[in-house]
């Protein structure tokens, strides 16, 4: 299969910073990012100024560009880890990469660093493959292919426009999980990425993900926020809403999601007992949720992201979130936020 | 090295056949020998019965050539095919143990990145013996897998995972390339080793090969066919291929598990892509029709185990699939002798007898 180029000119690097000082995080990430335009924006209840090291290629989001950019109103849809999504909005490329930033660099089984960027952009720009399952993974990585049995017609594949990497060291585990094997951690690294099948769903962690953001950034959404939500993974839903909500709007038309490589390596962090004593609606939620959104069937006419995230958005009000105030919020939060992509994109000069 | 004060027997010897069809000779269990020995081996060799195959010595086997199947099976041997490896089957059929592991006889022990050899079987084994969760995907693969487990956002509801029916390994060295990928790619090799097993989502079909699988037999054995293909028959090398969008249909309808992935073998032998082509011709054609057929089939609710389900998608393929080809119509038929024969030689399992669909009343839509 031909290489694929890594054009920065298409990628916009975006960031959520939960702490001033970013040194150490970037110059980590310096060797495989700084080529690349960073989006930074900085959690909205962090009051000091961001310490950010030179030569990199910069801008910075603080709360005030928030309220200046969203109504008063819906100023709380961008806080927490959901701040990072106003850098999704107020982008201008095509593709985006995004990690929480609390990872480092993860060696691959060769020992050599992996390249997150590299490894997300060639995910997102070879096909994707949902309709049939491939037993020897993506068929276009160099030295593999589709397998006997594979029908010809589906070895185009369709678009992949959303990336979900993994994580060595500390996994994503829920907090019940982590706290009753407080010393697990992750430590295979799975050399393959591989579709998500049509119609399956997925937890996707937004720790490590990069997206298709012309196609499917409508979808890319900050809606859940559950009552207790924190700082840290195991007090939030956001990304894992975001994740059921853009797979139903990728299988309806007809893209992929690709799970698997690159790894990033996630740093120590918080104390999962702590979080657990703190929230555990999130994991009670799911239980709902999945069925729900499993079963949610949308129309002919809904042809683009925008299009399947508002009918959606009305299917959860009437349904699901019927019985859930905060569901009700999340579908009122995914209506304004298709709101203002549409009135940010309309600013843009080409 | 310690000893273990009592003998330490390998998981499931008692409950599990390897069945192995072949045309050649056994020589590779020599590799497999520490492996497989303790296990009961079913060989079935297709081809020319007055051959004799050699089995390397200490391994407790049966051996059934074609005169065997003949006269075992009587008018139903008409559903297990000749000169062709879809014959395994057979092995599945006259087998009266819990699990089956089959292999080729061109597949020997593969060796993971530390160096170490891999043992097929157990990895198998410790496949079904773990739940599948086809349900909603885990993105840290398997979780039932030493240091895993389920991420963050998986339903609580679900970890409990089902039974797993079918574990289908991999292969390094020799990929399971069609002919025509074979022939742009010949000096093609899996080097790649990809450490999970993963569970196949329910409602998701995919290529099954035959040639590195384990299965539990009471739980979907009815279903794993293999067709009807190899001399008299259009098409070869779809044999695992439709046992396996069958098998999957019915997990998925009863609520079973199926995993990909580990373990790896290695694959030693590159069959001619000319000769393949030859076979796959019709099926390369033919199977952009069977999958759209796979994917839409409904079974109904009352077909509760896989002799019912194998039965009705009997039916399906007749009414569905017919107007394609009469081989079809002709598969049909040899699917549902095969229950009847499993049902003959499985007394304990489904009822009466299925009649032939040709004299039932056909369901008019």
């Amino acid at each position: 299969m031909s290489q694929v180029t890594i054009d920065r000119n298409e990628i916009d690097i975006v960031i959520a910073a939960f702490r001033s000082d970013l040194t150490s995080f970037l110059e980590e990430w310096r060797p495989i990012i700084s080529r690349f335009h960073l989006i930074i924006v900085q959690d909205p209840d962090l009051k000091e100024g961001l310490k950010i090291p030179k030569g990199f290629d910069v801008d910075v989001y603080t709360k005030s560009d928030i309220d200046k950019l969203v109504s008063a109103s819906h100023a709380s849809m961008f806080s927490g880890y959901a701040c990072r999504y106003f850098g999704y909005l107020v982008s201008k490329r095509k593709y985006i990469v995004s990690i929480d930033d609390d990872c480092s660099p993860a060696k691959d089984n060769n020992g050599d660093v992996v390249d997150i960027v590299t490894q997300h952009i060639t995910n997102l720009k070879t096909p994707a493959t949902p309709l049939f399952f491939n037993t020897l993974y993506d068929p276009y990585r160099k030295g593999s292919d589709f397998v006997r049995g594979y029908p010809f017609s589906l070895r185009s594949g369709v678009p992949c426009v959303l990336s979900c990497g993994l994580w060595l060291n500390l996994a994503d585990f829920d907090a019940p999980t982590q706290s009753l094997k407080p010393e697990l951690r992750n430590s295979r690294y799975v050399d393959a990425v591989l579709t998500v099948p049509k119609n399956s769903l997925m937890p996707m962690s937004g720790i490590n993900i990069a997206f298709d953001r012309e196609t499917v950034g409508p979808a890319i959404l900050p809606a859940l926020k559950l009552a207790k939500e924190g700082k840290v993974r195991w007090e939030t839903m956001e990304d894992v809403w975001c994740g059921l909500v853009v797979k139903v709007v990728c299988d309806h038309l007809q893209l992929g999601v690709k799970t698997g490589i690159p790894y990033v390596w996630r740093n120590e962090r918080g104390s999962a007992i702590d979080s657990l004593k703190k929230e555990w609606q999130g994991v009670k939620l799911m239980e709902e949720l999945i069925p729900f959104f499993q079963a949610l069937k949308l129309s002919q006419d809904a042809v683009t992201a925008e299009d399947c995230v508002m009918e959606m958005a009305v299917a959860i009000k009437k349904g699901i979130g019927s019985k859930h105030p905060e569901l009700a919020n999340a579908a009122g939060n995914m209506v304004e936020w298709v709101k203002i992509w549409k009135e940010v994109g309309s600013r843009v000069l080409i | 090295m310690s000893v273990p004060a009592t003998t330490v027997t390998p998981p499931l010897a008692d409950d599990l056949d390897i069945v192995i069809p072949t045309i050649r000779n056994l020589d590779f269990l020599e590799q497999w020998r520490s492996f497989f020995q303790p296990y009961h081996l079913i060989i079935v060799q297709d081809g020319d019965p007055s051959k004799t195959i050699r089995v390397p010595d200490g391994f407790d086997y049966e051996l059934y050539n074609r005169n065997d199947i003949n006269r075992i099976l009587g008018t139903k041997a008409s559903c297990i095919s000749f000169k062709d490896s879809a014959c395994r089957c057979f092995g599945f059929l006259v087998s009266k143990k819990k699990y089956i592991f089959t292999i080729d006889d061109d597949c020997f022990v593969a060796k993971d990145p530390s160096g170490q050899e891999i043992n097929a079987l157990a990895q198998h084994i410790h496949n079904l013996l773990t739940p599948s969760t086809p349900y909603f995907f885990n993105t840290l693969y398997d979780p039932y897998r030493e240091g895993a487990d389920f991420v963050r956002g998986y339903p609580f509801s679900l970890r409990e995972g089902v039974t797993t029916a079918i574990s289908h390994g991999l292969w390094l060295n020799i990929p399971d390339y069609d002919a025509p990928t074979q022939l742009v790619k010949p000096l093609e090799r899996n080097s790649r080793y990809v450490d999970a097993v993963l569970t196949i989502p329910k409602g998701t079909l995919f290529p099954m090969c035959g040639m590195n699988l384990g299965f539990h037999r009471e739980l979907i054995g009815p279903a794993m066919y293999f067709g009807l293909m190899g001399d008299g028959q259009p098409i070869g090398r779809y044999d695992d291929m439709w046992a396996g969008w069958c098998a999957k249909v019915i997990c998925d309808h009863l609520g079973l598990g199926v995993k990909t992935g580990l373990p790896y073998i290695w694959h030693s032998k590159a069959s001619n892509p000319f000769v393949n082509l030859k076979k796959e011709y019709k099926g390369i054609y033919w199977q952009e029709e069977i999958i759209p057929f796979f994917q839409s089939v409904i079974l109904p609710k009352d077909c509760t185990t896989p002799q019912k389900c194998y039965v009705e998608l009997a039916k399906l393929v007749k009414e569905k699939l017919g107007p394609i080809d009469p081989y079809f119509g002709k598969l049909s038929g040899e699917m549902v002798t095969w229950v009847n024969a499993w049902n003959e030689l499985n007394p304990s399992t489904d009822v009466a007898a299925v009649k032939n669909i040709d004299a039932a009343a056909p369901k008019k839509k």
